[in-house]
């Protein structure tokens, strides 16, 4: 075979495939049109199959080429309202079109196999529908699978195949208006975008360098040239990333039949619909999820959705139906995954997860609710009474949650009874670029992505000494009462450095690698980046502790840190006990005298409170020159937002000195629901965790009550209560107002 | 293969040594490296070359030879493989030189070692040896042939 036969025959399958991936769906739409089809949509059925019947005669696959003539014989009828859309003509079609998938696949020995099967079923459609023009179409069919080629046009009976000319000559017609479409697109291999990326990526670097010069020269004519090039840099840069993006609707595509298929296998009725199928990812990414995303629809299906007649008895509808959404928030792409089933079975997920000796039953009777519905995330988990061949095939969610985690997403499951489940998955835009943390040891740099870091601690003066205790050789820290095993960079890296002098500062990244924590020692922290990942060399591959490469900002190579890797490599993995669900239990003991974190908040001279460290965001300076006035409301600009700012002292008519020096408020950043609060506050002393017991109740609005921690009357702040505060101001006690 | 081939050559210390030029991506001057610790021990760093990273091969090491006296800097020989680039520490770079198949011959039996499977043969050029390298090998650093 000739290198252009081999060229056509690659586009021929690339045009099939694609022209097969939309029939199925178009098919589905057809089935639900009982009373009339939509032409139109069968006419684009009927040119994909004609022009694949087309191509595969030129080619001389008569096989293919026969299977795709009879399919287009029965659209035909469909077209001309001669036959309705039943489910066996559509369950027909839609098996003769993965036939012809299948033949796609196998194309160069297509010749060889057997389609009589499908050939006989269509046929059968044909001559029940009307028995008398077409009684001669069984016999001729014999031949079709013989000597097609030469006798393609005369395979049916007269009135068929005039039929079939004026339909051909009225489709070449209308293929005229979508041929702009097709030609204003071409392939192109991910490998030369890859290549693309690499060069932007470096162009971007020539260009950093080439600004940071033209300031010092200061020449206004290089200036205006050299700004014109940072910004047709950064266009260019969009453009090459943009060409990576696919539409999630490619990989939704083909949830309509599976969802279809499973329905009737379960006796179920489910409707699928879909939000938001044009929202885009990095082609990896929708590779990436396509088999956890395949899984949970299956999930929803079997188990999610109740039976028809159960759910009427229930008061719904007997077809249930089944949601995909996607959509932007954030920088992230969130999909969502939810059905109006029957929920959850959270007394089964319970009796279960006991019965597996995943959890205790001490531990189970302390959870609530969603902490009982995120336990069908563990590892040995799956609640099918009985294992079906739908969802029982050794794959639990526990592996849809580990493969959405690897590509650094996240996925989150809400449950009600009685009204449904919702599996929300958060995935970033694209793995190509990742942020990361870049940290130094021994003069080395390195990247740990952000997915695996929890927090960062830094150690000074006498703590550096004191803190670290030893338990046999093996370092660890007190972090929040809780034992932290401790990794050196540098031993793990086997980095020595001679006559180094004792370090006065330690810096611990802390880390998460399966479900176990551990504060990984280095030299310094430098900064948050967003790093371009690219793959370790072979020579590297045996090398556990990198999993890939990145160039910095000043055109330096950095290792990027495999965090899994480094946790095998200091043996943390193999020693520690420290799982998440123990974590989970931490976290889910109550008020009631348990242990809570709370963050120590100094104000005037020496009066203490405390915040459940849960409803706070995050920590931050805030320089002073920043606060602005809004409708007599002192706010600043927070990352794009508007943060109003609270003086929690004044707010609550305590003494207030501002002791910082270095014009900087110390804001607490609070989050609720979609707002979010800055409680500005004197000093900002401690986090402590520590049993809540309120000993005196506060008469105070805004104060719950004491509290004693290290020895300190410490006054428990009820947020809420000052959140209730400033949305009906008339209530405010004191003058809040600057 | 009578037909002459074209033979990249470098030398470590004096001996002179030659890759099929057509496997040859460019040879540049010394890079700054960045460490790459716990790596095999003949790979010495990673460089930026034009925003493509290539691992380097300290040749010297590879090769079983005495390291490179303090103070003189290698040369990247860059090589093309399936994998991306990689670059091999030399000495020095020599000519492109045309050698005929006639002058070939294969590995003493006397040399031993992975040396022996690393190199292709000898080509006998009027005053000295031509080593030819195993490209493919040399860059397998993982395996040692022995």
């Amino acid at each position: 075979m000739t290198i252009e036969d081999d060229e056509l025959i690659k586009d021929f399958i690339v045009e099939s495939q694609e022209h097969l991936s939309d029939v199925e769906s178009q098919l589905l739409t057809l089935e639900s049109q009982q009373d009339g089809v939509d032409t139109a949509l069968v006419n684009q059925v009927f040119r994909a199959v004609h022009s694949i019947k087309g191509a595969a005669g030129f080619l001389g696959f008569e096989v293919l080429e026969s299977l795709a003539h009879r399919g287009e014989e029965v659209l035909n009828r469909l077209r001309n309202n001669e036959m309705r859309p039943t489910s066996l003509v559509i369950n027909t079609l839609l098996k003769a079109t993965d036939r012809l998938k299948g033949l796609l696949d196998c194309l160069e020995s297509s010749n060889e196999q057997d389609v009589t099967e499908h050939l006989v079923a269509l046929e059968g459609l044909l001559s029940s529908q009307d028995n008398q023009d077409n009684l001669d179409t069984i016999p001729e069919s014999a031949s079709v699978t013989q000597d097609s080629p030469q006798r393609k046009p005369a395979i049916t009976s007269e009135s068929v195949a005039s039929n079939n000319v004026s339909e051909i000559t009225n489709c070449s017609i209308q293929d005229a208006s979508i041929v702009s479409a097709v030609d204003s697109t071409i392939r192109v291999d991910v490998s030369l975008l890859d290549t693309l990326m690499t060069r932007v990526g470096e162009l971007v670097l020539a260009r950093n360098q080439i600004l940071q010069f033209t300031g010092h020269l200061g020449s206004t004519d290089l200036l205006r040239t050299t700004q014109r090039l940072n910004l047709i840099t950064t266009e260019l840069q969009e453009g090459v990333m943009k060409t990576r993006m696919q539409p999630i609707g490619n990989v939704w595509s083909k949830f309509p039949r599976l969802v279809r298929d499973l329905a009737a296998i379960c006796g179920k009725e489910v409707r699928i619909e879909m939000e938001g199928k044009a929202t885009e990812l990095d082609k990896t990414i929708i590779e990436a999820i396509k088999d956890p995303l395949t899984h949970l629809v299956r999930n929803t299906v079997d188990h999610g959705i109740e039976k028809p007649e159960v759910r009427v008895l229930n008061g719904k509808q007997a077809e249930g139906c089944l949601t995909l959404r996607a959509f932007h928030e954030g920088g992230q792409v969130i999909i969502d995954i939810s059905d109006d089933g029957s929920g959850l079975n959270l007394d089964r997920i319970k009796s279960k997860a006991v019965e597996k000796g995943l959890v205790s039953q001490e531990q189970v009777s302390r959870m609530q609710e969603q902490e009982i519905a995120q336990l069908i995330f563990l590892p040995g988990f799956s609640t099918a009474e009985k294992v079906s061949n739908v969802s029982g095939r050794g794959v639990g969610m526990d592996v849809v949650k580990t493969n959405i985690e690897k590509i650094g997403g996240s996925v989150d499951l809400q449950t009600r009874p009685g009204q449904g489940t919702t599996v929300k998955i958060k995935i970033p835009l694209t793995l190509a670029i990742i942020p990361a943390l870049i940290v130094s040891s021994a003069g080395n740099r390195f990247a740990i992505p952000q997915v695996n870091l929890l927090e960062l601690v830094r150690l000074e003066g006498e703590q550096t000494t004191k803190s670290i205790e030893w338990i046999q050789g093996a370092p660890v820290y007190r972090l929040r009462g809780r034992l932290l095993p401790l990794v050196y960079l540098r031993n793990v890296l086997k980095i020595n450095v001679a006559n180094e002098t004792p370090q006065d500062v330690i810096n611990i990244v802390i880390l998460r690698a399966d479900d176990r924590q551990f504060g990984l020692v280095v030299d310094r922290i430098n900064d948050t980046e967003e790093i371009v990942v690219k793959p370790l060399s072979k020579q590297l591959k045996g090398v556990t502790v990198y999993s890939g490469t990145t160039i910095m900002g000043d055109g330096k190579v950095a290792l990027i840190l495999d965090v899994l890797g480094l946790a095998y490599a200091s043996q943390v993995i193999s020693k520690l006990r420290d799982s998440s669900l123990v974590d989970h239990n931490g976290r889910a003991k109550d008020s009631q005298g348990e242990p809570q974190t709370l963050i120590i908040l100094g104000t005037g001279s020496s009066r203490r409170l405390a915040l459940p460290i849960s409803q706070v965001a995050r920590l931050e300076k805030i320089s002073k020159d920043a606060v602005e006035l809004a409708d007599h409301q002192e706010v600043v600009q927070y990352r794009g937002k508007i943060l109003p700012l609270i003086r929690l002292a004044t707010f609550l008519g305590l003494e207030s000195n501002d002791i910082t020096t270095d014009n900087l408020l110390n804001v607490v950043v609070y989050n609720e629901r979609q707002r979010s609060f800055g409680l500005v506050i004197d000093k900002i002393i401690d986090i402590v965790e520590t049993p809540l017991q309120i000993n005196h109740p506060s008469a105070r609005v805004g104060l719950l009550g004491s509290v004693v921690i290290h020895d300190r009357v410490t006054d428990l702040v009820d947020l809420p209560a000052v959140i209730r505060m400033i949305d009906s101001p008339e209530t405010i006690p004191h003058s809040v107002i600057a | 293969m009578s037909k002459a081939s074209q033979l990249c050559t470098f030398y470590l210390d004096d001996q002179m040594f030659g890759i099929d030029v057509q496997k040859v991506q460019e040879v540049i001057r010394y890079q700054q490296m960045t460490d790459i610790p716990l790596a095999p021990e003949t790979v010495c760093g990673l460089i930026n070359l034009r925003g493509q990273i290539v691992t380097a091969i300290e040749l010297r090491k590879r090769l079983g030879m005495p390291d490179r006296p303090e103070g003189q800097l290698p040369m990247n020989v860059v090589v093309r493989s399936d994998d991306g680039a990689v670059s091999l520490l030399v000495d020095q770079i020599g000519d492109v030189q045309e050698s005929d198949q006639e002058n070939f011959e294969a590995p003493p039996e006397t040399l031993r070692g992975s040396t022996r499977q690393l190199i292709q043969g000898a080509y006998k050029l009027k005053d000295r040896l031509l080593l030819v390298l195993d490209t493919e090998r040399v860059i397998d650093v993982t395996s040692n042939f022995d």
